[in-house]
C-alpha cells in the first residue's frame, strides 16, 4: 500500500481548499481587468463583475497617449534600475569583507550594522535629513535613505560563506587577490542569490511609496505609486461621503483607475514568475539562519 | 627582573601593534571594500539617531539642533497628555494583535496543506498565484480594495443580485476593522508558507514512514510528526511577531484608511507623519517616534530574551 497510489477524499478536499484560496488572489485581477475594458455607463449601472460590459480600449488608449503617465513609467523604471544596482553594490561591498573570519574588527562591524536593524531614529530625524542634505524633490531622496539593507546583506553573507572555501584558495595561489576572487570566482557562483536579491530591491522601489509622499512634493518627479495613489484617490472621498459625482469635483472613471492599477502592477507580473524559482531558495537561505 | 618585564610588555606592544598593522595591510582591499557600506550606515541610518535630540528641545527649523532650546522631558509630557496619542498607541495595538491572532495561523494551516499536495505540478502553479500578492504595493492593493468593495464596486454588485443587499465594507467601523485584517492575510498568507513549508521539508522522512506502518491517518501524522516538526519556527515567528507589537508599517493604514474610520485607521506611524510632516511640529513628532523605538526595541529584545529562555534558538 504505496502512499501515491490511493487518491481518498482528503486529497480532493486539500485541493479544493488551495484551488479556493488561490482564486481569490486572481479575482481581483480578473476584476480589474475587466474594469478596465468596460464603458463607463457599464460600470455605473453596476453591470461589471469578472467579463467587461460595453468592450472599449478607450482607457488604454487614455493611459497610452498620456504623455505624463509615460514619462513616470519610464522614470519609474529608471529609478528602480538605479537603486537596484546602488543597492547590490553595497550590499556585496559589505557581505563579502564581512564573510572573512581573519578580518579585525569583523564582529564590531556586524554589531554596528545589526543595531539599525532593531533601532532607528525614526521618521522624523530621516526625513530632516534628507532635509539638510538637500535632496528633497530628487531622484537621490528615493534612492539613497533606503540603499542595502542590512537582512538582505546578511542573507548574501550567509550565501557567499556557504561557497566551498577551496575555490578562493586556489584561486589566491594562482596569483588571484581578494577583488579578484571576488569578481571572478565568488560573483558567478552567487547568481542565483544575486538575481534574488535584485528582484526584492527592485519590487521595494516599485513599489516604495512612503518616501515619495514625504521627499517628492513637484509633481514631474512623482514615481508610479505616488501617481497612482493620485487617481485612485481623486474622488474617493465623495464615495465614502455618500455623494455619487457632485458637479464640477475632478472625477476619474473607475476604469480608468483600474487599468492604472494594472499598469502598475504588469511590470511586476512579467518579472516575477521568472525569478520565483530563485527567490524561494534564497528566502530559505536567509530564513533558516535568521 | 623588572626592567626585563617592562622590556618583555613592551615587545607584546609593538607585537600587537605590528599585528594590527599587518592585518590592516594584508586585509586593505577588504577594508576598502567596506569603507563606502560603512560611510553609507554612518551617514543614513545612524546620523538620525543622532536628530532625535530634537525629541528634547523646542526645534527650531531655523536654528537647527544646536540652536534650539532644550525643554527636558516636557515635549514627551505633552504628548503623553494628549488622547491623540493615545489613540493612536492603541489602535497600533490593537490592528496588531488582530493580525497575530488572525493572520498568524494562517499560513501554517496553508503550508501543512500544500505539503499534503502531491501533484507536483498543481502545487507549483498555486504556489506562484498564492507569492503573487506579497509583490503588490499597498497603493495597488488599496486601489483594488476600492474598486472591489466601495458602494459600486464588484462585492456590492454582487450581493445586490442575490438579494442580501449592500453593505458598508469600508465606511463601516467594525467592517473595516475586519476588511484590514482580511486583506492583510491575503497579502501574505502565500508568501508566510515559504518559512514553514521549508522546515516542513527538514522533517525526517523516516517518521512519516514509520507512522505510515503503524497505520496512522493523515491528521494524526500532521498533528504527531508534522506540527511538532515546525514547532521551533513557529515559536520563533510568533515570538518575533509579538516583538513588533509596536511597530506598524505607514503604507497598509494609510493607504486603507479613510476619513469615515480615521478613529480606527489612525496608528503611530501616520500620527507622526501627520503632526512631522503635515503640521511641522518636528519635536512632538520625533518623540513619539523615539517613544515608539526604545518601547519598540525593549519588546523585542525581551521577546528574544523569553524565547532563548524556554530553550529555543532567539533571534540573536
Amino acid at each position: 500500500m504505496s502512499r501515491k497510489k490511493r487518491i481518498n477524499f482528503t486529497d480532493i478536499s486539500i485541493v479544493l481548499f488551495i484551488t479556493a484560496v488561490s482564486i481569490t488572489c486572481l479575482v481581483p485581477f480578473l476584476y480589474m481587468i475587466s474594469l478596465s475594458f468596460s464603458s463607463n455607463e457599464a460600470i455605473i449601472s453596476q453591470k461589471v463583475t469578472l467579463w467587461p460590459v460595453g468592450f472599449t480600449l478607450e482607457t488604454y488608449k487614455t493611459i497610452l497617449s498620456d504623455v505624463e503617465m509615460i514619462y513616470t513609467l519610464g522614470y519609474t523604471i529608471v529609478l528602480t534600475i538605479v537603486y537596484t544596482l546602488v543597492c547590490m553594490f553595497l550590499t556585496i561591498c559589505a557581505a563579502y569583507p564581512l564573510t572573512k573570519q581573519r578580518l579585525k574588527g569583523r564582529s564590531f562591524i556586524l554589531t554596528v550594522l545589526v543595531f539599525t536593524m532593531y533601532f532607528s531614529g525614526g521618521l522624523i530625524p530621516s526625513y530632516m535629513l534628507v532635509k539638510n542634505l538637500d535632496m528633497m524633490n530628487t531622484m537621490w531622496s528615493l534612492i539613497l535613505p533606503g540603499a542595502m539593507s542590512v537582512f538582505n546583506l546578511i542573507i548574501l553573507k550567509t550565501f557567499f560563506a556557504s561557497l566551498p572555501e577551496s575555490l578562493e584558495e586556489s584561486a589566491s595561489i594562482d596569483g588571484c587577490n581578494e577583488l579578484g576572487i571576488l569578481v571572478r570566482i565568488v560573483l558567478p557562483l552567487s547568481l542565483p542569490s544575486i538575481a534574488t536579491l535584485s528582484l526584492f530591491y527592485a519590487v521595494d522601489r516599485w513599489n516604495g511609496f512612503q518616501d515619495a509622499l514625504f521627499y517628492i512634493t513637484n509633481k514631474n518627479l512623482y514615481p508610479m505609486q505616488l501617481k497612482l495613489y493620485q487617481i485612485i484617490t481623486a474622488n474617493q472621498q465623495l464615495d465614502t461621503q455618500q455623494g455619487e459625482g457632485s458637479i464640477g469635483a475632478y472625477i476619474v472613471p473607475e476604469s480608468l483607475k483600474a487599468a492604472s492599477v494594472m499598469f502598475a502592477t504588469v511590470p511586476i507580473l512579467v518579472v516575477y514568475p521568472k525569478l520565483q524559482k530563485y527567490f524561494v531558495d534564497g528566502v530559505m537561505t536567509g530564513a533558516i539562519k535568521g | 627582573m623588572k626592567a626585563v618585564l617592562e622590556n618583555y610588555r613592551e615587545n607584546i606592544k609593538i607585537k600587537k601593534k605590528n599585528s594590527i598593522l599587518h592585518s590592516l595591510k594584508r586585509d586593505s582591499l577588504l577594508y576598502l571594500l567596506l569603507l563606502l557600506p560603512m560611510a553609507y550606515i554612518l551617514i543614513f541610518r545612524y546620523a538620525p539617531i543622532y536628530g532625535v535630540l530634537m525629541a528634547f528641545q523646542d526645534y527650531n527649523i531655523f536654528e537647527g539642533i544646536s540652536g534650539s532650546e532644550w525643554v527636558g522631558l516636557d515635549v514627551f509630557k505633552f504628548i503623553f497628555e494628549q488622547n491623540s496619542f493615545y489613540r493612536a498607541l492603541t489602535n497600533t495595538l490593537v490592528l496588531n494583535l488582530l493580525d497575530l491572532v488572525a493572520g498568524f495561523p494562517a499560513p501554517i494551516i496553508l503550508a501543512i496543506l500544500l505539503s499534503e499536495i502531491r501533484y507536483v505540478r498543481f502545487k507549483k502553479v498555486t504556489q506562484t498565484i498564492l507569492y503573487l500578492p506579497h509583490f503588490l504595493s499597498w497603493v495597488i492593493i488599496g486601489g483594488m480594495v476600492y474598486l472591489l468593495f466601495s458602494s459600486g464596486g464588484m462585492a456590492n454588485t454582487v450581493l445586490s443580485s442575490i438579494g442580501i443587499g449592500k453593505m458598508e465594507f469600508l465606511s463601516q467601523k467594525t467592517n473595516w476593522l475586519i476588511m484590514y485584517v482580511a486583506i492583510g492575510i491575503w497579502q501574505s498568507v502565500g508568501w508566510g508558507t515559504i518559512i514553514y513549508l521549508a522546515s516542513i521539508i527538514g522533517i525526517n522522512k523516516e517518521l512519516y514512514e514509520a507512522a505510515d506502518i503503524d497505520g496512522c491517518s493523515r491528521l494524526r501524522k500532521i498533528w504527531h510528526i508534522t506540527l511538532p516538526g515546525i514547532k521551533p519556527t513557529i515559536i520563533i515567528l510568533l515570538i518575533l511577531q509579538i516583538g513588533r507589537m509596536l511597530s506598524i508599517g505607514f503604507d497598509r493604514p494609510f493607504v486603507m484608511g479613510n476619513s469615515l474610520v480615521s478613529e480606527y485607521s489612525d496608528v503611530i506611524s501616520t500620527y507622526v507623519y501627520r503632526i512631522g510632516i503635515g503640521s511641522g511640529d518636528f519635536s512632538q513628532a520625533t518623540a513619539v517616534g523615539l517613544f515608539q523605538s526604545v518601547v519598540g526595541l525593549i519588546f523585542l529584545v525581551a521577546a528574544n530574551y523569553i524565547a532563548k529562555r524556554i530553550g529555543e534558538q532567539g533571534i540573536w
